[in-house]
């Protein structure tokens, strides 16, 4: 095992001190890009979420009060909070389940496996564009193919995203169509469960549904503890889908927090407000990060030991 | 030799085997496997052949009750005719990839590569704890650095350009550097150690050596980064708002638009639909192409995190 370099060396050691200005001029295209897109504007974002800015007018500084109207004047935000975390816990949750299964289903002995998993993952790289057309299309309440086979049934057409109490879940059937990424990396994460694990519980007698829980679940846990980070990052976050099939409707249904702070920035050109709403989505994912490693530790295993 | 509780119990089973029901319940699991399979395979594919068979419908053909399945006759022309009939779709396929796509994967891949290897490749004080600070910024919210940027750009005169989506590409990306690392970090040091005594520089090593062994790795982040740019709405949306500046995705959404207010007249939906089919189908033959690209690429980035 090589020696850990301490900062003593660096000072006194020549050798060591050139590698660490050869190391820092490899990582400098990063470096530069950290301090000139992400500490500069993270800094000056904390400042401008501390004023009034129109992009017309020099930010007028108002201390906290932004964070204070957004907690408690902003009609929308609460409304706007409502419908992500019911977008977040849901649609994660569903998604990566979903994912998991197919998977697991697509891990036994297959014909045409890889057709299979192609046509699952082809979903997901669509352009979310391309997405938002297909599915406005085949869900519109006159003329969409669902409601067609609905109707030809002799059923009534289904207003799937022209109704407030049906947009949310719509959004988040569409979202799971997209799980395909999910399901190759939960299948590659299968793969290299060691098949002994498996062989060592049938003698044990353990049934399928029992190796499932205490054998899968298990060897694959911190690639589902990954998935599930990702996705609630990405979800707390969405922004595309939501803005080009509902636009945030009906009746704000929709309205995600990705949206609501679109709208100010841009729209009603409220940067210092829209800024507060960043920092406070950036709080919250924050949050939930640490509490998803935390928690982690009772239900991830990792094999390397302990951890 | 006493036998052990699960030799024993493992003699049981086999004793009280019953060959029949087990080929049986084996079948029956099999049956309803690969109809579950096929069930879920035709549900995740209809959406796309909707698409594409719509795109190939007229008009009459698509307000049809109970849905045509098969259009006859097929419309060709459709593509052709929804490229050109609102906006014009070869400027926006320019833009989409000389503008946007190429520039961004080519930077994208030589500056996380050189990052990659200062993080990976080489021994110096600080590294870690900079990798740390590198993998934590990928969980910044785009919001809270996006006004900022969007500010500085406005001064700079960047917006209504492609400066503010291409010019980031430069200084790597947090997700691809960490691919990147991965690999590196799985190429034996003897070779680069060989390398160090025969006086060869650390850039001479990445450039001789490491480089082309990673081609695998460097096809991944060039094939999800040029289609993160294919793919993306948001950053065109805010930067690149202007006619002759729109990409492909942004350009659909604007058909969308206008075809929406042209409801169930003048073939909108179908020429949408065909647009939409042009948008998606360079996505799925490069899927086709470069499959086990993708599926290894994505099985890296999930299970070594």
């Amino acid at each position: 095992m090589p020696q850990k370099i301490t900062f003593q060396d660096v000072i006194k050691n020549k050798s060591e001190r050139r590698r660490f200005w050869l190391g820092l001029l490899f990582v400098s295209p990063w470096l530069l890009g950290f301090i000139f897109f992400g500490i500069y504007p993270l800094i000056t974002s904390f400042y401008y979420s501390l004023t009034r800015y129109d992009l017309i007018q020099s930010p007028v500084f108002i201390g906290f009060d932004n964070y204070i109207r957004t907690f408690t004047r902003d009609p929308r935000f609460w409304t706007v909070m409502f419908n992500t975390a019911y977008y977040v816990f849901l649609s994660v949750p569903l998604s990566t389940i979903i994912a998991f299964l197919i998977a697991n289903l697509l891990n036994t002995k297959t014909v045409g496996r890889s057709i299979f998993r192609g046509i699952i993952y082809i979903p997901s790289i669509v352009p979310a564009v391309c997405t938002a057309m297909i599915w406005l299309f085949l869900l519109n309440i006159q003329y969409g193919a669902v409601n067609g086979i609905l109707q030809s049934l002799g059923l009534r057409a289904i207003p799937f995203l022209s109704d407030p109490v049906l947009s949310k879940p719509t959004l988040i059937v569409i979202a799971a169509w997209a799980c395909g990424g999910s399901v190759v990396i939960f299948l590659a994460a299968l793969q290299d469960v060691p098949r002994t694990l498996y062989e060592a519980a049938i003698v044990d007698g353990a049934n399928a549904v029992q190796r499932f829980f205490n054998v899968t679940v298990p060897m694959t846990s911190p690639v589902i503890l990954f998935n599930l980070i990702m996705g609630f990052i990405g979800a707390w976050q969405e922004f595309t889908l939501p803005w080009l099939l509902t636009g945030g409707g009906p009746a704000a249904s929709t309205e995600f927090y990705a949206l609501h702070l679109y709208r100010n920035a841009f729209q009603n050109l409220r940067m210092g407000n829209a800024s507060a709403l960043a920092w406070i989505l950036f709080i919250i994912i924050i949050i939930f990060t640490v509490v998803l490693f935390r928690t982690s530790a009772r239900w991830v295993y990792y094999s390397g030991g302990d951890r | 030799m006493i036998p052990s509780p699960a030799q024993t119990l493992k003699a049981h089973q086999e004793a009280t085997f019953n060959y029949r029901h087990y080929r049986a319940t084996r079948i029956f699991r099999s049956i309803l496997k690969y109809a579950v399979l096929i069930i879920l395979s035709l549900s995740f594919l209809f959406p796309l052949y909707w698409m594409v068979v719509t795109a190939l419908k007229d008009d009459p053909q698509v307000y049809t009750l109970p849905p045509i399945l098969i259009p006859n006759p097929v419309h060709w022309e459709n593509f052709i005719k929804g490229w050109t009939f609102r906006y014009n779709f070869t400027q926006f396929a320019i833009n989409s990839i000389f503008r946007y796509g190429l520039p961004v994967t080519v930077f994208t891949v030589i500056s996380s590569v050189i990052s990659a290897y200062g993080f990976s490749r080489l021994r110096w004080w600080g590294r870690d704890f900079l990798f740390l600070l590198c993998m934590g910024t990928m969980m910044l919210p785009w919001q809270v650095t996006m006004v900022p940027l969007f500010i500085t750009y406005k001064k700079l005169g960047w917006l209504n350009s492609y400066l503010p989506l291409v010019v980031p590409s430069l200084f790597g990306a947090p997700y691809f550097i960490f691919l990147l690392r991965q690999f590196f970090l799985g190429l034996p040091e003897e070779l680069s150690d060989a390398a160090r005594i025969d006086g060869a520089s650390e850039l001479e090593i990445l450039l001789r050596i490491i480089l082309p062994l990673s081609v695998p790795a460097m096809a991944v982040v060039a094939l999800f980064r040029f289609l993160g740019a294919w793919n993306d709405y948001l950053g065109p949306l805010i930067y690149a708002n202007r006619e002759d500046l729109f990409t492909l995705a942004v350009g659909l959404h604007r058909l969308n638009i206008a075809a929406t207010s042209m409801g169930t007249t003048g073939n909108a939906q179908p020429y949408l639909m065909a647009v939409s089919t042009i948008v998606t189908m360079p996505v799925i033959l490069l899927f086709f192409f470069a499959q086990r690209t993708f599926i290894e690429g994505i099985s890296m980035t999930g299970l070594k995190g």
